[in-house]
């Protein structure tokens, strides 16, 4: 009888993992998907991609943040806790120098946002900041 | 056909060649969103700014693709280099099909 | 004198714990503005002054200091554009009559004030000149004309301190305003002051209090993305203490304004600000 709890324990333990595991947010794995698109499924690579977002936006009907990679042919910033994650894709022609740019984002609630770079030579980069997004105690 | 829609560049007026300046535009676009609904609780339809593009003498500088998590009133601020005397043409795409264009002319000495 | 000490240690306890406002500098397009000022005389709880804009993080602060970047100044574009239009039976517009919209300069500092011994506010003026002169209909009091018209006219005093006066005819409307100011309301039973005399500084959930101040109204409000007039603020403050709001454009509010706008004198004006 005591092993068959003890079983029975572990497999609760591990069916409680499993579910924990399939119900990750459904949000996180389109952002995925979104990725996927723009990447190909291409490596990811770090460092030559800066993404510039607050730590804590008082309001998430503006946070401002900036992308900028030298070398980049554009730059796709995604929201991973958006109800859509698409944000905005960043096509740098001939005449743009520093291949960066700045604009400001909705955020439905804390989330991370992702930038991916694709570079000249067809490499991707990626960067991601985490914002927490919070609701003052004075709505008014 | 939007209302009160209206673009606002700041582009240096001079530069000397090969200079890189910054530009900021914005544009007063509400960017429904369509996640809100209304009283009634029916979804407004999205309809957003959903394309800017920032050309240079017909080069392109910047071709940005819009998303509804872009902020109302969308703004950009990016570089060019501008290698000669000319003119910026900057143009937004509605959802509802209307373009509205602005033109700005800086001198390189 | 007792209550006067609680205050005071009430406010050294509060102030140990306190998120302190900065003392960063307001320049906006390379012009200082005062945003910290020695109180008047007739606050006795308060030495300092500070602006709005000091509580507020380094990213909503750095949206005032550029015109090109405040996105409250779409909206004064829209004022110009009104001020230019022809409206109502008259066949006139603002600029028929008012040719230069800087001939405004210094209008904002001095409202309310008591024209023929009743209080006026901007929002009265344009009215008055709209349905009098204009022969067009008035405008309700926060609605997106009113409120692009008022940051209009108020943006051409920006930089210049407030100074209402508080004495002669104004006085027993100051001292109406002075007493809802101190008398709690609502469910949750707060006054004004409870927040923004006794507790500024000092977090409420995630928010920063301030003072209250309103020298930069309208605000530009990144909470709703446009312009919010001081009387439509007040009404959101009443709500969130869950009591019925005075209404805009009443007695009640006109008089909590002049009262609040003598709480702020020595500020300088920054229609349009920017703030949460």
């Amino acid at each position: 009888m005591e092993l068959s709890r003890r079983k029975l324990l572990a497999m609760g333990a591990s069916s409680i993992a499993l579910m924990s595991l399939g119900t990750l947010p459904a949000f996180a794995s389109k952002a995925d998907d979104e990725i996927a698109k723009f990447t190909g499924g291409a490596a990811l690579g770090e460092g030559a991609l800066e993404l510039t977002a607050p730590e804590i936006a008082m309001n998430g009907n503006t946070v401002p943040i900036e992308v900028s990679a030298p070398g980049a042919v554009s730059v796709t910033v995604l929201a991973d806790g958006n109800p859509v994650p698409n944000v905005a894709t960043f096509n740098f022609g001939k005449l743009n120098a520093s291949r960066s740019a700045s604009t400001r984002i909705r955020l439905s609630k804390t989330q991370n946002v992702i930038a991916i770079a694709k570079m000249e030579d067809g490499s991707f980069q990626m960067a991601k900041a985490n914002v927490k997004v919070t609701i003052g105690g004075c709505g008014g | 056909m939007a209302s009160g829609v209206k673009p606002r560049v700041k582009v240096p007026k001079k530069s000397s060649a090969g200079d890189v300046i910054t530009i900021k535009t914005l544009i007063s676009h509400k960017m429904e969103s369509g996640q809100r609904k209304d009283g009634d609780g029916n979804v407004i339809p999205r309809s957003i700014i959903n394309r800017f593009v920032a050309d240079f003498n017909g080069e392109n500088v910047i071709d940005v693709t819009l998303e509804p998590a872009i902020s109302t009133n969308p703004y950009f601020q990016f570089d060019a280099m501008v290698p000669e005397s000319g003119e910026f043409h900057f143009t937004w795409y509605d959802d509802d099909g209307d373009v509205y264009e602005t033109k700005k002319k800086i001198t390189v000495s | 004198m007792g209550m006067k000490a609680i205050t005071f240690v009430s406010a050294l306890v509060f102030a140990s714990s306190a998120y302190a406002q900065d003392s960063n500098q307001l320049n906006v397009e390379g012009e200082i503005y005062a945003s910290t000022v020695a109180a008047p005389s007739h606050m006795e709880n308060v030495d300092t002054l500070y602006s709005g804009w000091h509580f507020r993080s380094g990213e909503t602060q750095a949206l005032q200091l550029d015109d090109f970047d405040n996105p409250g100044m779409v909206f004064i574009d829209q004022g110009i554009d009104f001020f230019g239009k022809v409206d109502g039976s008259e066949g006139k517009s603002c600029e028929s009559c008012h040719e230069n919209v800087e001939d405004f300069a210094g209008l904002r500092t001095a409202l309310p004030r008591v024209e023929n011994g009743e209080l006026v506010a901007m929002e009265d003026l344009v009215n008055e000149c709209r349905t009098e002169r204009m022969g067009a209909d008035a405008w309700k009091w926060s609605s997106t004309n009113m409120t692009a018209m008022t940051g209009l006219i108020g943006f051409q005093s920006r930089g210049m301190p407030m100074s209402v006066k508080t004495d002669g005819e104004a006085a027993k409307f100051w001292e109406k305003g002075k007493e809802l100011y101190y008398t709690r309301v609502g469910q949750l039973d707060m006054a004004c002051s409870n927040c923004h005399e006794d507790n500024y500084g000092v977090m409420i959930r995630a928010d920063h209090l301030s003072q209250g101040q309103i020298n930069g109204f309208p605000t530009y409000r990144l909470k709703n993305a446009k312009l919010n007039s001081v009387h439509a603020r007040f009404k959101g403050c009443m709500k969130n203490i869950r009591a019925t709001p005075f209404k805009e454009g009443g007695n009640e509010f006109k008089a909590l304004e002049l009262y609040i706008a003598s709480r702020g004198q020595g500020l300088a004006v920054e229609t349009p600000s920017v703030r949460n």
